[in-house]
């Protein structure tokens, strides 16, 4: 849902006269159609939408003059209905706040909270949405923020054992040092992965997945030059993808008391930045193609590192994709990205001596190691699901 | 050691100190000599330091103020009484246009060291002209102090300081003050203008206030601390120049304000206050800033509706279970 507001049309613009409405209620929009006939201090100005959509409702009559800013219809935008039922930004600048929302309504509502409780919230790195409010209205207030702490303390058992990481402090090191301030990404990481390692009891299997055929499959399809490339990484996105699908297990949420079993697949993709890391989403990733994925992939990791993420490009994650391959890393174990319960982390593609029915051949490995989240799925089923995630690489014409 | 006396003794007391220490000092204004003032503070003045410092005058507020306005710009030390704060709209022209005014626009050259009191507030049933709060008025003006003291000791305290200081004082009282009393300290004292004072300290919810409202807190804190809530009580005590950080630094602590003015709501000072707490305080607030102030009308003749009218002590004490969440219920009738 989003609200279309009166635009301002000129530097001298405080108010404008919807002329005529040139889209009405339950009309398609498509996005940059004109909508309305707008009269501003200068002219009569054609006004577009910026996303596509069904108007919902119309709240300006023609003739009615409003200030710049006040909304005059209500979109129903595409993305909304997309909208996964989960919410989870990755490491991001952009909503802190609002991370591991579980199940989120289409358009969240702001969460009332008092000021107060806001800022424990996020100094505790507690999302609010998951706290239920006593305070008028359903306010979410001081002692609400503390119950919780309480609760999720006594849940927390074992206590995890930690030689007490944050906050931060200097290195006792005597050498000349220089102090950085942290940058808002690196704090969000730096408190989302320590809380990740802290709450969450990890555990990794590893295997080794034969690539030859991926590689010569990559190798075929990227011979046309007119078509987007597909990276290896992109084979990974879609044979997790699959895989998830038959093992909802891993594609969930642990919540307090319960599991929470997500109806997507969407496939976060850590993107190196320079200065910190974010993962944007693929959604639905297993009714996409490989080459939708691509050209998505793509487009999604040109954003992140323009610094142009849509809220919906980072949020709504179930799975986390990393590789470090174009390092020379062999392998590597990651950190989860709460609230999903597994991430899985490919290393590169390299010739190795290996044999077969008896005789040594030469053949393109890769490892991939899972860290899977105990609390919702044990060992035996992450070595399934890692097999299942070798097996469509290794047969990879099924990830077309 | 001290002494327990009424309000209006503490201002007789600070007064005649203040006379006897600075022979510039002289008081002006109606009933003030022969009759010992309306409420009886200056009673014994004239008889000590005689009719050239203690002055009655015809009944023209205009003139009174405009009398001590020209005397301080001379170098003396006036201390004008009105017999009510309600007559000062007579003298609204002498105090914003000259007294506030007089020294910023002489480039220092005068000096307006005036003290104008006037006791305000409602409950005796004087109607609707003669039982207003206007504090908020003459807070709003830059170049007046604003003092509203509520017990005996810090009347006393005040009155001296705004005497001593250099600037226009409009030194509020309130006429169900008087009789009062509280324990003053025998020796000669002295408490600085915009200094706020936390007269209770508690944990949950700061009660905010000015005046007789004070002692309407106080006893709606002692009720509180009967159902498990923790009142802090601060008294402003000076309206201009504001002591934000005094009330702020409670709010940092308690987490909830409630402000308590006899006033109207509506532009009173409470909304002032309100504004400073969300500046200083904004992350540390648990609940939106309250306030309890008089019915939004002319004050009523009625003795029933004039206390309908008047914030109760039990209106606070439901503000205050509002806040805090004791209880959801709706305080505010009049809003």
């Amino acid at each position: 849902m989003a609200e279309i507001t009166m635009p301002k049309m000129s530097d001298t613009m405080l108010e404008g006269k919807v002329i005529r409405w040139l889209k009405h209620e339950g009309d398609q929009v498509a996005e940059g159609e004109p909508i309305a006939e707008i009269e501003t201090d200068k002219a009569n100005v054609e006004m577009e939408a910026f996303e596509a959509g069904v108007m919902k409702q119309i709240l300006v009559k023609e003739g009615e003059t409003v200030p710049v800013g006040q909304p005059i219809a209500v979109l129903e935008t595409l993305e909304a209905e997309e909208m996964p039922p989960v919410t989870a930004p990755p490491p991001s600048e952009a909503a802190p706040a609002i991370e591991e929302k579980p199940l989120a309504p289409p358009e969240a509502e702001r969460v009332k909270a008092s000021p107060l409780a806001r800022r424990m919230a996020e100094e505790k790195g507690i999302d609010l949405s998951r706290i239920q409010g006593t305070g008028p209205d359903g306010r979410i207030v001081e002692s609400d923020v503390e119950n919780y702490l309480k609760q999720m303390q006594a849940a927390a058992a074992p206590p995890p054992v930690i030689e007490a990481p944050s906050p931060p402090k200097p290195p006792a090191i005597e050498v000349p040092t220089e102090e950085r301030e942290l940058s808002r990404m690196r704090k969000t990481i730096a408190e989302r992965m320590a809380r990740s390692k802290q709450t969450i009891p990890h555990f990794y299997v590893t295997s080794e997945v034969e690539m030859d055929w991926a590689s010569r499959m990559r190798d075929e399809l990227n011979m046309d030059e007119s078509q987007t490339k597909v990276s290896f990484t992109d084979m990974v996105i879609k044979a997790c993808a699959l895989a998830l699908a038959g093992f909802p297990e891993v594609n969930a949420s642990y919540s307090e008391d319960k599991l929470l079993m997500h109806e997507e697949i969407n496939i976060g993709l850590a993107v190196a930045l320079e200065d910190g890391l974010i993962a944007p989403v693929v959604h639905n990733a297993d009714r996409k193609s490989l080459r939708r994925i691509a050209s998505e992939t793509k487009e999604l990791a040109q954003r992140a590192r323009e610094n142009n993420l849509r809220a919906t490009d980072y949020t709504g994650g179930t799975f986390t994709v990393s590789n470090l391959g174009m390092f020379d890393v062999e392998s590597f174990a990651a950190i989860i990205n709460p609230p999903e319960s597994a991430c899985l982390a490919v290393g590169t593609i390299r010739e190795v001596p290996v044999v077969v029915d008896g005789q040594v051949a030469v053949s393109k490995r890769m490892k991939a190691t899972i860290s899977a989240d105990h609390r919702v799925l044990d060992g035996a089923v992450a070595a399934k699901f890692l097999q299942e995630v070798k097996r469509r690489l290794e047969s990879p014409i099924g990830l077309l | 050691m001290a002494q327990t006396i009424a309000y209006r003794e503490a201002l007789n007391q600070a007064l005649r100190e203040e006379m006897r220490r600075d022979p510039d000092v002289f008081i002006i204004g109606e009933e003030v000599a022969e009759y010992g003032g309306a409420y009886k503070v200056t009673e014994g003045l004239l008889q000590e330091f005689g009719p050239e410092r203690v002055i009655d005058t015809p009944i023209s507020e205009e003139a009174i103020v405009g009398t001590g306005i020209g005397a301080a710009m001379i170098g003396l030390r006036p201390v004008v009484e009105l017999m009510t704060i309600n007559f000062s709209l007579l003298a609204m022209d002498q105090i914003v246009n000259h007294g506030a005014k007089l020294r910023y626009m002489s480039g220092g050259q005068l000096q307006i060291a005036v003290v104008i009191r006037a006791p305000q507030g409602a409950g005796l049933q004087l109607g609707a002209q003669h039982s207003q709060n206007l504090e908020s008025l003459y807070a709003h003006i830059p170049g007046l102090k604003v003092v509203i003291p509520a017990t005996p000791a810090d009347a006393k305290g005040l009155l001296k300081s705004s005497i001593r200081d250099n600037n226009p004082v409009m030194f509020l009282e309130h006429e169900m003050l008087y009789a009062s009393k509280g324990e003053v300290p025998d020796e000669e004292y002295l408490l600085p203008l915009g200094v706020a004072e936390v007269k209770r300290v508690g944990s949950d919810v700061s009660l905010i206030s000015y005046s007789r409202m004070l002692l309407l807190c106080l006893k709606a804190a002692e009720q509180l601390a009967g159902e498990g809530i923790d009142a802090e009580v601060v008294d402003v005590r000076t309206l201009r120049p504001l002591d934000a950080e005094t009330i702020v630094g409670s709010v940092k602590k308690t987490h909830k304000a409630i402000i308590v003015e006899e006033d109207w709501r509506f532009a009173g000072m409470g909304a002032e206050i309100a504004s400073k707490i969300v500046e200083g305080a904004f992350d540390y607030l648990d609940a939106p800033v309250m306030r309890v102030a008089a019915a939004e009308a002319p004050m009523p003749y009625s003795k029933q509706l004039e206390q309908l009218a008047l914030p109760s002590a039990d209106e606070i004490v439901s503000a205050a279970r509002q806040v805090t969440g004791r209880r959801l219920e709706t305080v505010d009738r009049r809003q």
